[in-house]
């Protein structure tokens, strides 16, 4: 059951404890980063252009004022990926965020509309060597560290569904959602063999990773390649990792994608997608493309939600218990 | 009067969408009134959004899992709960009357089910109504019930160690202590069908 969140409307759902354990984690966080010479930066949290990918939605607002002639529609960041990418074409070097992300239509146990990323980027790492300076921090936040795992994303469907999700097809992964206990999972009418995946991924998969581990996900299908580069090979793989604990999603890290060429096909199939399924189109960021033209350094980078992490520390259960005002009561 | 009839239809046929789901809400699952338990909401970062969902079917009880994909809809079920008062059994349906607006309602032996056992007139009880027929009965969690039937005890032991079955008028039998007469009114925990106390006197 979920824990008792009902104390009258105005206070946090929040203890004053966890407010402490969070101010320490953002303080611990800066100081690795102060040792590791990766500089911190601020990029705008509303921007003109926002992401394509059908699975996130944005927030819309509105500016009226000087500097448009006429109201400019704006929108939260989901991530400050593409802002952050701009600077590293612009020479940054290695850099950091702690910033506020907004994702419509996601809240729940883990899920907030409004929350916090750290987000950073390491120019000349591929996603291996990022993966090793994220267990590096998130080991050094943890109370007690953990032993560092590394599956590939073939393993984790091997081992614990028997299935090869890269030749699979949807009719058997069908099967293998009712045979896993999704009654009358056929009915759910997903709209790609991605949609199967994820279903399978999340109810049977999610649940058993990262139990007393750190354990990375690597070598996505390149369907869920989202930004980052593919690998030649057979099948390609898309060079994309995801950080587990305790069976809940902590971190989303890419060998970025450079290829401004690329990039912009990705985004047009994106927007093919969303129109395809009825969702918002979306301008897609020029700012972005024409940095990347310009030259982004090959570089990786990671998103990590500090809420969750923070859930972890403190061993809470529902991502309310972690933030001050959650947004039924912001 | 067909666009009358649509009208009502469309009434009837209100639907929830996964974003109004909690405990508590009343929808239709593969022709049955469920009720929610408890509802998660799933999401990979780049992924598919699912509510997976632990329901109780209404009509018999069960618990079950279901996944539905985020913005998916359902069909509402007109559940109501209500208190009624217990009037008496016609050998097939149990009847019971709202004690506000005397309007009577009568039940099937699947919705009394093992209610039947404490039921007795005058009773309040709570029913479960779909589209206005009772589809679960509950009665109060502590009943009076006068024994009926027993072995005589021995008069003077009132420590209450052992114990023997006693019939209640209601024909339910529970284990009571051993001075308990024949024609004594007891407070029973119709969770447990266990005896609790002597009532009254």
């Amino acid at each position: 059951m979920e824990p008792d969140l009902h104390p009258p409307g105005w206070q946090p759902t929040t203890s004053l404890e966890t407010i402490r354990s969070r101010a320490q984690l953002l303080a611990k966080i800066r100081a690795y980063f102060e040792q590791t010479g990766v500089l911190e930066v601020e990029t705008p949290v509303c921007s003109s252009h926002t992401t394509t990918d059908p699975a996130i939605e944005s927030f819309q607002l509105t500016y009226s004022g000087p500097s448009f002639p006429a109201p400019q529609p704006l929108y939260l960041q989901t991530s400050p990926e593409f802002p952050m990418k701009r600077l590293l074409a612009a020479g940054s070097g290695a850099i950091y965020q702690i910033c506020k992300a907004f994702r419509d239509g996601e809240s729940g146990r883990r899920h907030n509309p409004e929350f916090t990323l750290l987000e950073w980027y390491r120019p000349g790492f591929n996603h291996y060597q990022l993966m090793d300076d994220v267990a590096a921090l998130v080991n050094n936040l943890l109370p007690e560290p953990r032993v560092v795992e590394h599956l590939s994303y073939r393993e984790i469907f091997k081992c614990h569904l028997d299935i090869n999700p890269h030749i699979a097809t949807v009719s058997q992964l069908q099967q293998c959602a009712r045979q896993h206990g999704i009654a009358d999972a056929q009915r759910l009418n997903l709209p790609s063999k991605d949609g199967w995946l994820d279903l399978l991924l999340s109810h049977c998969i999610e649940p058993q990773l990262g139990q007393n581990s750190l354990s990375f996900v690597v070598d996505y299908p390149a369907s869920q390649a989202s930004l980052a580069k593919i690998s030649s090979g057979t099948p390609p793989l898309a060079e994309r990792f995801e950080l587990y604990m305790e069976g809940m999603e902590l971190a989303n890290g890419f060998h970025e994608l450079t290829d401004a060429g690329e990039q912009r096909q990705r985004f047009h199939q994106d927007l093919e997608k969303r129109a395809a399924q009825g969702q918002p189109a979306v301008p897609m960021d020029q700012n972005l493309l024409a940095a990347m033209d310009a030259g982004l350094p090959d570089c990786a980078g990671v998103a990590l939600g500090i809420d969750r992490l923070l859930m972890q520390i403190t061993q809470a259960t529902h991502i309310d218990q972690v933030l001050s005002f959650p947004i039924t009561r912001a | 009067m067909c666009a009358e009839f649509l009208l009502f239809c469309e009434d009837d046929m209100a639907s929830y969408s996964t974003n109004e789901f909690k405990g508590g809400l009343k929808f239709m699952l593969d022709g049955d009134p469920c009720s929610i338990i408890e509802n998660e909401f799933v999401k990979p970062g780049k992924g598919q959004a699912f509510n997976r969902v632990k329901i109780r079917n209404l009509k018999n009880g069960r618990v079950i899992e279901r996944t539905f994909k985020s913005g998916e809809s359902v069909e509402a079920a007109d559940v109501v709960e209500s208190n009624y008062q217990y009037l008496y059994n016609d050998g097939e349906f149990w009847h019971f009357m709202d004690p506000d607006t005397y309007e009577q309602v009568s039940a099937d032996a699947t919705a009394v089910g093992e209610s039947t056992k404490w039921l007795k007139d005058q009773d309040i009880c709570t029913i479960t109504l779909w589209n206005g027929t009772p589809i679960i009965v509950e009665v109060p969690n502590f009943v009076i019930l006068t024994v009926t039937d027993t072995d005589p005890g021995l008069k003077g032991d009132t420590s209450g160690g052992g114990g023997k079955p006693a019939t209640l008028e209601t024909g339910a039998v529970v284990r009571v202590p051993l001075f308990i007469q024949i024609g004594e009114a007891l407070k029973v925990d119709t969770r447990t069908g266990e005896y609790v106390s002597r009532a009254g006197k």
